[in-house]
C-alpha cells in the first residue's frame, strides 16, 4: 500500500517542480549567507545550500531508479558533518578569543 | 654472446649510476671496486663477444635494442653494430679502461674526488662504447657528446684551479666546432641517402654525386679533425694535460681521441670514393704529424711531451687514413693505444713518486727508485720509436709503406716525423730516468715506486707494447697480417699494396736507421755531454724558443678568432641586453607594479565582501554557460 | 485498485505542503534575528525536506537525514550558540542597502539556476520505475560494492575532523 502510494508521487510530481524547490532553497539559503553577519548563521545556511543540492540529487536518482546518487547524498552528508565540527570548533576558538563572531571584524585577511 | 651485446656499455652505466648516487657514502674501497667490477664484467662481455665473432662466418651482426626515433620519413632505432671494426675498439677500449681503472686505483687513492673520479670515468666508458657499437650515425654521435662531456668533466676536475677549468673549456668549446661539422655532416648524409643506418647508406654511397660525397668526407673530417686533435683544431689535446694522468692516459691517448679514426674508417667509402677528401686527410695528418713532432722536441712538461707525442701520432695516422690505408691505421690505433697509455700511466707513476712535479728538467736518475716504471717505460718508449720487433715499428712501417707508395713527400714528412719521435721520447726518457738527480731534498727522500695496483697494468701494457705487432706482421715477414684480413669485411675498396718486399725491406732498413741515429743524438746530447733544456727563454735559439711557445698558434687563435668574436659579443650585450631586452623586461615589471597596486584595492579583508563577489561570479559563469 | 490509487492527487498536496513549509522555514532562517530561533525554523526546514526524501522512497536517506541533521548537527548548533549566549541584541544589523545588494543578487542566482536546469528534466530516461533504489539493502549493496573506497576514505575524514575539532576546540595551552 504504501508503496504504490509513493511510487505516485514520483509519477504525479514531475521533476522540473524539484528542481525549482531546490533552487528555491539554495537561493535561500545563498541570500543568508550574504545577508547575515553572524558567522554561525552561515554556517546553518550554508547547511540549507547543501540540503538543497542533497534534495535535487535524490530526485534525479529516483527518477532514474539509480542508487549512486543516493550514495553520493550519504558522503555529502558524512563531509557535512564533519565540517560541521571543525567550523564550529574554529568558531567557538573566534569567539574566545575576540568575544564576537561578527564577520566584519573578521577583517584579519586584509593584512 | 652477441645477443646480449647491450650488457657492454649497461655495466658502466650501471656503476656510474651506483657510483654517481651513491660513490661518497659507498667509501673509497666500495666505489673504486663497483666502478672496476663494471669494466671488468663489461671487459668479459666483450672477450666473449669478440670469440663468437671470430668464429661466425656473418661478420655483421646488428643487434636492435629499441625504436628510438620513429616520425614519417626518419625511423633510427638504437641498435648496435657487432663487426670486426667495433670489436676491436669494443677490446681496446675496455681492455685498456680496465686496466687504467685498476691503475687509478692506487693513483687516485688520496685524492678527496676519488668516488666522483670513477663516476665520470665509468661515464666515459659508457659513451666511447655507445660511440662504437651504434649502427648509425646518430647513436654515434650520442657517444661523440658524452665523451667530449666527460672529456670536459674529467679535464676539469681539479675544478678549483681556473687554468685547469680553463682547459677544460677549451677542450670542449674546440670540439664543439668540430661536432658542428660532423652533425652537418650526419644532416647531408640524411637528406642525400634519407637513412643514417651504416649498412644502407653504405649500400646507397656510390648513387651521390662526387661532389656531394666530398663534402659529407670533408664535414664528417671536421668532425675528427675535433676530436682526434688535427689541425687547425689540435690546441686543446696539450691543454687537456691538466686532468688526472690515468684520463689522459685513457681519454686523452688511448681511446677518444682514436674516435675521429674510427669514425673516418667507419666512413671510409666516402674517402675512398672521393679523391679531394683523401688527399686534404693525408696533408692535414702529415702536417699535424710534423707540427706536433717538432713542438715537441722542445717541452720540458712531461705530460706536454707525450701530449704532443700523442697529436704527432694521431697525425700519422690520418695519413694513413689518407692514403687509403684504414686497416693499417686502426692497427696503429691498437698498438698506439698500448704504448701511448703505458707511457701516460709510466709518467703518472713518476709524477706520483715527485709529489706532482711535471717538469723532467727537475727530475733525472730516476730509474733506480722507480725500476719498474723505468723499464717498462723504456719499451713503451722503444715501442713508438719504432724499433724492431716493438709492436710501433709493424703499424709505423705500414703506414710509411703506403704513404711511400702514394706519393713520396708523404712519406718523407712521416720519416722526418718519426725522427723527432724517436729524439724526443729518449729525450724525455733520459732525462727523466738517466743521470743524476736534479729535484730537491725533500723531493728525493719521497722517492718510491708505485703501489702494485699501479705498477701491474704497467706490466701488462708493457707486455702488450712489445707483442702488439704480432698482431699485424706484414707478408714481407711472412706474417699473415691478421688485422688487415680480419677488418677486410668492411672495408669497401681495397688498396692492396704493390710494393715489392725488397722496396719493403728498404723502407724498413730507413726508418730503423733514422730512428736509431735519433736515439743515438739523444743519448749523446742528454746522457753523455748532459745538456739541460734551457731553464730560461733567453737562452733559447729564435726558433727554439718559436717552438717552445707551440709556434703562438693560441696567440694567432685568440688575436684572429677569440677577440674579435669577444669585441662583438661585449658590443652585442651592452646595447642589445642591456638596453633592448632588460630595457623590455623591467618595463613589463613596471607596468605589473602600477596594476597589481590598483587590483589591491579590491582586497578589502571583509569576509562579506568577499561573499557576494563569489556569488555574482558564480552567476557569470552560469549564466555565460547558458549563453554558449 | 492501483488505478484508483494512482489518480489520486494525495502526494501532490504532500508534495505542495512539504514545500511550502521547506520555503517559509527557509526564508524564516535568514529573516529571524534571534540565532535560536534561525536554527530551529532551519530544523523544521531539514524535517520537511525529510519529509520529500520519503516521497522520493529514498527512505533510509530520510532516516539518516533526520539523525545526522535534525539530531546531531542542529544540536551541535544550537548547543554552540547557547555556549557563546547570543541572542537578538547581539545580532549585529546591516545596512538596508546592502540587505537589497543581497536579496537582488540573489535573485539574480535563482534566475541563472532555473534557466541552466531548464533542460534536466529531458534528461530523465525512461527507466523502469524502481522503488527499492532508496531500500537499505539496494544502497548498502552499491555503497559497499561499487563505493567501498570512497567510503573508507570518508570514515578516515570523519576521524581527522573528529581529531582536528578537538585539537582546535581544546584551550590554550597556558604560555
Amino acid at each position: 500500500m504504501r508503496g504504490i502510494l509513493l511510487q505516485s508521487a514520483i509519477i504525479s510530481t514531475p521533476i522540473e517542480w524539484y528542481i525549482m524547490l531546490s533552487a528555491v532553497l539554495f537561493t535561500i539559503g545563498a541570500c543568508g549567507v550574504m545577508v547575515k553577519r553572524n558567522a554561525i548563521i552561515i554556517f546553518a545556511c550554508v547547511e540549507l545550500m547543501l540540503n538543497a543540492v542533497n534534495l535535487l540529487l535524490v530526485a534525479f536518482s529516483s527518477y532514474h531508479s539509480d542508487a549512486s546518487a543516493q550514495v553520493f547524498v550519504f558522503f555529502i552528508m558524512a563531509v557535512a558533518a564533519a565540517e560541521v565540527a571543525v567550523g564550529l570548533a574554529i568558531l567557538s576558538m573566534i569567539y574566545r578569543n575576540l568575544k564576537s563572531i561578527d564577520i566584519n571584524v573578521l577583517s584579519k585577511l586584509k593584512h | 654472446m652477441i645477443k646480449l651485446i647491450g650488457l657492454v656499455p649497461l655495466f658502466p652505466l650501471i656503476g656510474f649510476a651506483i657510483n654517481g648516487f651513491f660513490g661518497k657514502k659507498l667509501g673509497k674501497k666500495l666505489s673504486g671496486g663497483i666502478a672496476v667490477l663494471s669494466i671488468a664484467a663489461s671487459f668479459v662481455v666483450s672477450l666473449l663477444v669478440f670469440m663468437e665473432l671470430n668464429g661466425i662466418a656473418n661478420k655483421s651482426q646488428v643487434v636492435n635494442l629499441f625504436s628510438w626515433i620513429n616520425s614519417d620519413t626518419l625511423s633510427i632505432p638504437f641498435s648496435f653494430l657487432v663487426d670486426p671494426l667495433s670489436s676491436i675498439f669494443l677490446m681496446i677500449i675496455t681492455g685498456i679502461g680496465l686496466l687504467i681503472h685498476i691503475y687509478s686505483l692506487g693513483y687516485m687513492s688520496h685524492d678527496e674526488g676519488f668516488a666522483r673520479f670513477f663516476t665520470y670515468l665509468n661515464l666515459f666508458v659508457f659513451f666511447m662504447l655507445l660511440l662504437v657499437l651504434g649502427n648509425n650515425y646518430l647513436v654515434m654521435f650520442v657517444g661523440w657528446e658524452g665523451v667530449g662531456l666527460c672529456s670536459y668533466l674529467l679535464i676539469g676536475f681539479w675544478f678549483k684551479n681556473t687554468e685547469y677549468n680553463k682547459a677544460a673549456n677549451k677542450a670542449f668549446i674546440m670540439n664543439r666546432i668540430g661536432d658542428l661539422g660532423f652533425l652537418l655532416g650526419i644532416i647531408l648524409i640524411f637528406f642525400t641517402y634519407g637513412t643514417i643506418t651504416y649498412g644502407d647508406v653504405f649500400a646507397k654511397a656510390h648513387t651521390g654525386s662526387e661532389t656531394i660525397i666530398t663534402a659529407i668526407a670533408l664535414l664528417l673530417f671536421v668532425g675528427a679533425m675535433g676530436k682526434s686533435a688535427q689541425i687547425p683544431l689540435y690546441t686543446w689535446l696539450p691543454d687537456a694535460m691538466a686532468g688526472p694522468t690515468p684520463v689522459s692516459a685513457l681519454i686523452h691517448a688511448a681511446t677518444m681521441v682514436t674516435a675521429g679514426i674510427y669514425m673516418i674508417v667507419r666512413s671510409n667509402i666516402f674517402y675512398s670514393s672521393s679523391e679531394d677528401a683523401s688527399e686534404i686527410v693525408a696533408v692535414v695528418g702529415a702536417a699535424t704529424a710534423l707540427m706536433a713532432a717538432i713542438i715537441g722536441c722542445v717541452q720540458t712538461d712531461i705530460k706536454k711531451v707525450l701530449a704532443y707525442s700523442t697529436v704527432s701520432q694521431l697525425g700519422l695516422m690520418f695519413l694513413a687514413l689518407g692514403v687509403g690505408a684504414y686497416s693499417t691505421a686502426v692497427f696503429h690505433v691498437t698498438t698506439h693505444a698500448f704504448f701511448k697509455a703505458l707511457l701516460f700511466l709510466g709518467a703518472g707513476s713518476v709524477i706520483h713518486a715527485m709529489s706532482g712535479e711535471q717538469d723532467i728538467r727537475k727530475m733525472g736518475g730516476l730509474k733506480k727508485a722507480l725500476p719498474i716504471t723505468y723499464l717498462t717505460m723504456g719499451l713503451a718508449t722503444l715501442a713508438i720509436s719504432g724499433i724492431f720487433p716493438f709492436s710501433g715499428f709493424f703499424s709505423k712501417d705500414e703506414i710509411l709503406a703506403y704513404a711511400y707508395e702514394e706519393n713520396k713527400a708523404l712519406w718523407f714528412v712521416g720519416s722526418i716525423t718519426s725522427l723527432l719521435t724517436a729524439f724526443y721520447m729518449f729525450r724525455m726518457f733520459f732525462l727523466t730516468f738517466h743521470t743524476s738527480f736534479r729535484g730537491t731534498a725533500e723531493q728525493k727522500h719521497h722517492l718510491h715506486e708505485s703501489p702494485k695496483s699501479m705498477t701491474i697494468p704497467l706490466i701488462i701494457l708493457a707486455v702488450l707494447s712489445v707483442a702488439g705487432g704480432l698482431l699485424g706482421i706484414p707478408a714481407a715477414f711472412h706474417g699473415s697480417n691478421w688485422i688487415s684480413t680480419y677488418l677486410n669485411p668492411i672495408i669497401m675498396h681495397k688498396n692492396p699494396s704493390t710494393l715489392s718486399h725488397e722496396t719493403e725491406f728498404l723502407l724498413m732498413g730507413i726508418a730503423t736507421a733514422v730512428a736509431l741515429v735519433a736515439i743515438y743524438t739523444a743519448y749523446n746530447v742528454y746522457q753523455k755531454s748532459n745538456v739541460l733544456p734551457a731553464e730560461n727563454e733567453k737562452d733559447m735559439r729564435p726558433f727554439e724558443r718559436f717552438a717552445f711557445h707551440k709556434f703562438k698558434v693560441d696567440e694567432f687563435y685568440a688575436f684572429t678568432i677569440t677577440r674579435p668574436l669577444n669585441m662583438f659579443s661585449t658590443a652585442l650585450g651592452k646595447f642589445f641586453d642591456n638596453q633592448l631586452v632588460d630595457g623590455f623586461i623591467e618595463g613589463i615589471g613596471v607596468v605589473v607594479k602600477w596594476l597589481s597596486g590598483v587590483v589591491r584595492q579590491l582586497q578589502t579583508g571583509n569576509i562579506g565582501f568577499y561573499i557576494f563577489s563569489m556569488v555574482l561570479g558564480i552567476v557569470a559563469i552560469i549564466f555565460w554557460s547558458i549563453l554558449k | 485498485m492501483s488505478t484508483l490509487l494512482l489518480n489520486i492527487p494525495v502526494t501532490q498536496y504532500m508534495f505542495y505542503f512539504l514545500s511550502f513549509v521547506a520555503i517559509l522555514c527557509g526564508m524564516m532562517v535568514v529573516i529571524s534575528k534571534n540565532p535560536i530561533h534561525s536554527i530551529l525554523y532551519l530544523i523544521l526546514t531539514f524535517f520537511s525536506i525529510a519529509g520529500h526524501y520519503l516521497l522520493l522512497n529514498a527512505q533510509f536517506l530520510a532516516v539518516v537525514h533526520i539523525i545526522v541533521y535534525a539530531g546531531a548537527i542542529m544540536v551541535l548548533f544550537l548547543y554552540v550558540i547557547m555556549m557563546m549566549n547570543l541572542n537578538e541584541k547581539d545580532e549585529p544589523n546591516k545596512k538596508v542597502f546592502l540587505k537589497i545588494a543581497a536579496v537582488g543578487s540573489a535573485g539574480l542566482l535563482l534566475l541563472t539556476l532555473v534557466g541552466s536546469l531548464k533542460g534536466a528534466e529531458k534528461m530523465v530516461a525512461a527507466a523502469p520505475l524502481n522503488t527499492n533504489v532508496g531500500l537499505i539493502k539496494n544502497l548498502g549493496q552499491t555503497l559497499f560494492g561499487e563505493f567501498l573506497f570512497p567510503f573508507e576514505i570518508s570514515s578516515i575524514l570523519l576521524l581527522a575532523a573528529m581529531v582536528g575539532a578537538i585539537m582546535i576546540g581544546k584551550k590554550d595551552p597556558v604560555k
